[in-house]
């Protein structure tokens, strides 16, 4: 009874209208066709299919799934290096945003500390990373190509990292940093002097400080970070497979826009979108908990 | 040679052009074991005075010294209760004080540790809400809270800043006996802060005001001779509590309660250069705009308030 009373009916009913109004105006773009069937000059049938509508090429609702039905049933095939489940590619594109996203979070921490506890450091890096912070992942990546160009990380678990591994992880990792770095740089800054003052007053030593007084103070604040980072970093994914061509949702993309499957470009901006979604929400269940604390 | 010393010390914040005054010329002297209430005006700076002795902030001018010995950085010889109690909030009751004893205390084995932080929440009487945040409490027990990490540590002087001022008049009744109660056993030397010339009076061995702000400064300390334990009831009445109530009162109305007019307010009169006409304009703005003087030359005027 009371999950009932709280998935009501209302929070449920709303959305799903507001789906299929979106689907109904999907189909209203989208090209149909209509199939002729001719005796050609020779007495054979000949069938010819034709497009029109606003965007005559657009697929309509049914065409994609009809299109997309083998990568959604069976999500994690693999029939081919670019021809697996959908499930599977998002799997191998999470994989990759988790090492750059860790990375971007292993940088960025001790880099907005600084920012925030430092005057100095502050003065000297904020233009910088105010310059830097704005730029696409687009120009970032052909820069990672190039300085990874004759890189190969051997790891110790005899995985190998090839150059354009190394390349879209670095973009990941540069382009999704800047909300943990700022974030953390405005938390430390908030943090109260009271705080402070417990930790003068005990003469608390410096590393103390940090772990017992600093970090927790500022995690609300960092994990409102982690959680935009991630965004970025989730966002970040689809540039860097396309130019680096790993299979992927946005290898899968790119490929199938290659290959004119437009019903497939389709699916692969709904499944980015819908694991972007399932993400935020994780990472706000997650701030939310630091936030009350 | 006292306890806890403060010889002509001054302090004030901001830079010299826009400066405050906030304390001037304060001359205090606190026997060991003793319990000294300084009853004060909202804003006079009685938290700079307590940041003083424990050596958060150093004195412009003048000599804090502790034992003989000149403070200059905080310690936990000088156990504080800050005035919006300061507990951190991502702890429990217990981690909070355990924080404290573990710093001060680093020899002593985990048990002994255990035993010590659970003797003092137990002196505060908090035991049940030992594993509690300090948000699960209320403004008294976090009070209370604050009071046993200072007491953990084992200072040898106990600053308490308005450590009853967010609380109800019957809670800060038992809270005041609780703090007194505390006291008594081990008479450790007591500075607290307080804005309730009556708490001063039930409590203390001494007040001292200070005068209204800014430039406070301590008025004359009266020593409050009422045989302990002091009956909240009865006290009213007592011809001693009227005169010393009287006493300090009378300062803090009196003469330190007037504003000092030496306060140097800044004026800065309109101070033009006549436009110059026989400048000729340029494409890159214009250099005979008339221009504001005040702005390269400071001037400066006093005020009575
Ligand atoms: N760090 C600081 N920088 C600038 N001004 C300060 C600083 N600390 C205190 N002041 C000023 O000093 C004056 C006294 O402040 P203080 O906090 O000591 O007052 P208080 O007597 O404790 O007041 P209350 O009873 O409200 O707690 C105030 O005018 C305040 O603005
Ligand atoms: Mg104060």
């Amino acid at each position: 009874m009371h999950w009932f009373h709280r998935f009501k009916l209302d929070s449920f009913l709303y959305p799903l209208l507001g789906i299929g109004l979106c689907l109904l105006l999907w189909y209203g773009v989208a090209g149909k066709s209509t199939v002729t069937q001719t005796k050609d000059d020779w007495g054979d049938t000949v069938t010819i299919t034709k497009r029109h509508g606003l965007s005559a090429d657009l697929p309509t609702p049914a065409e994609t799934w009809e299109a997309s039905r083998s990568y959604v049933l069976e999500p994690f095939a693999k029939r081919g290096e670019l021809d697996q489940g959908i499930l599977r590619f998002t799997w191998l594109s999470l994989v990759l945003v988790a090492q750059g996203y860790a990375l971007a979070l292993l940088l960025g921490v001790p880099v907005g500390f600084c920012l925030g506890l430092s005057k100095t450091f502050a003065k000297m890096f904020d233009p910088i990373f105010q310059v830097l912070r704005p730029v696409s992942p687009l120009a970032w990546l052909p820069l990672g190509m190039v300085l990874f160009l004759s890189a190969k990380v051997e790891m110790p678990g005899g995985t190998a990292y090839t150059a354009s591994e190394l390349a879209a992880i670095f973009t990941i990792a540069i382009c999704s940093m800047w909300p943990t770095v700022l974030n953390t740089a405005v938390g430390v800054r908030a943090i109260p002097q009271d705080y402070l003052n417990v930790a003068k007053v005990l003469k608390l030593s410096r590393t103390k400080t940090l772990f017992k007084v600093l970090l927790p103070a500022t995690l609300p604040y960092m994990f409102t970070g982690f959680r935009l980072s991630l965004g970025i970093a989730w966002l970040v994914i689809v540039a860097a497979e396309m130019l680096t061509g790993r299979p992927g949702v946005g290898g899968f993309l790119w490929q199938q826009y290659n290959a004119l499957s437009y019903a497939h470009i389709i699916l692969c901006i709904l499944t980015i979108g819908i694991v972007g979604f399932i993400l935020d929400r994780m990472m706000s269940l997650v701030e939310a908990r630091f936030k009350t604390a | 040679m006292s306890f806890l010393e403060l010889n002509n010390v001054h302090k004030g914040f901001g830079p010299a052009n826009a400066r405050t005054e906030v304390l001037r010329d304060i001359e205090l002297r606190i026997e060991e074991g003793e319990f000294v209430a300084i009853v004060g005006y909202s804003g006079a700076g009685k938290t700079t005075l307590i940041s003083l002795v424990a050596g958060l902030i150093r004195p412009d001018m003048g000599k804090v010294k502790l034992k003989g010995v000149e403070i200059t950085e905080p310690g936990p010889d000088r156990g504080v209760v800050f005035q919006n109690y300061s507990l951190l909030p991502w702890l429990t009751v217990f981690e909070n004080i355990q924080l404290a004893v573990d710093q001060v205390f680093p020899k002593w084995s985990e048990e002994q540790k255990r035993a010590h932080i659970d003797k003092y929440i137990a002196t505060v009487n908090l035991t049940p809400a030992r594993e509690k945040k300090p948000s699960e409490l209320s403004g008294g027990m976090r009070q209370r809270v604050s009071v046993a990490r200072a007491l953990a540590t084992e200072p040898q002087i106990l600053l308490l800043d308005e450590p009853l001022g967010a609380l109800d008049a019957l809670t800060r009744a038992t809270l005041q006996d609780e703090i007194v109660r505390i006291w008594e056993q081990d008479k450790r030397t007591v500075v607290m802060i307080t804005n309730d010339v009556d708490e001063g009076i039930m409590m203390a061995d001494r007040i001292v005001p200070l005068s209204a702000g800014p430039n406070a400064t301590l008025g004359p300390s009266v020593a409050v001779n009422i045989p302990r334990p002091r009956d909240r009831k009865a006290i009213n009445h007592d011809p001693e509590y009227k005169e010393v109530r009287r006493q300090v009162i009378g300062y803090l109305l009196g003469e330190g309660g007037k504003q000092r007019t030496a306060v140097s307010r800044k004026l800065i009169l309109p101070d033009l250069l006549p436009e110059d006409l026989s400048e000729p304009r340029t494409l890159y703005g214009t250099k005979r705009k008339p221009r504001r003087r005040s702005e390269t030359k400071r001037e400066q005027v006093e005020v009575e308030a």
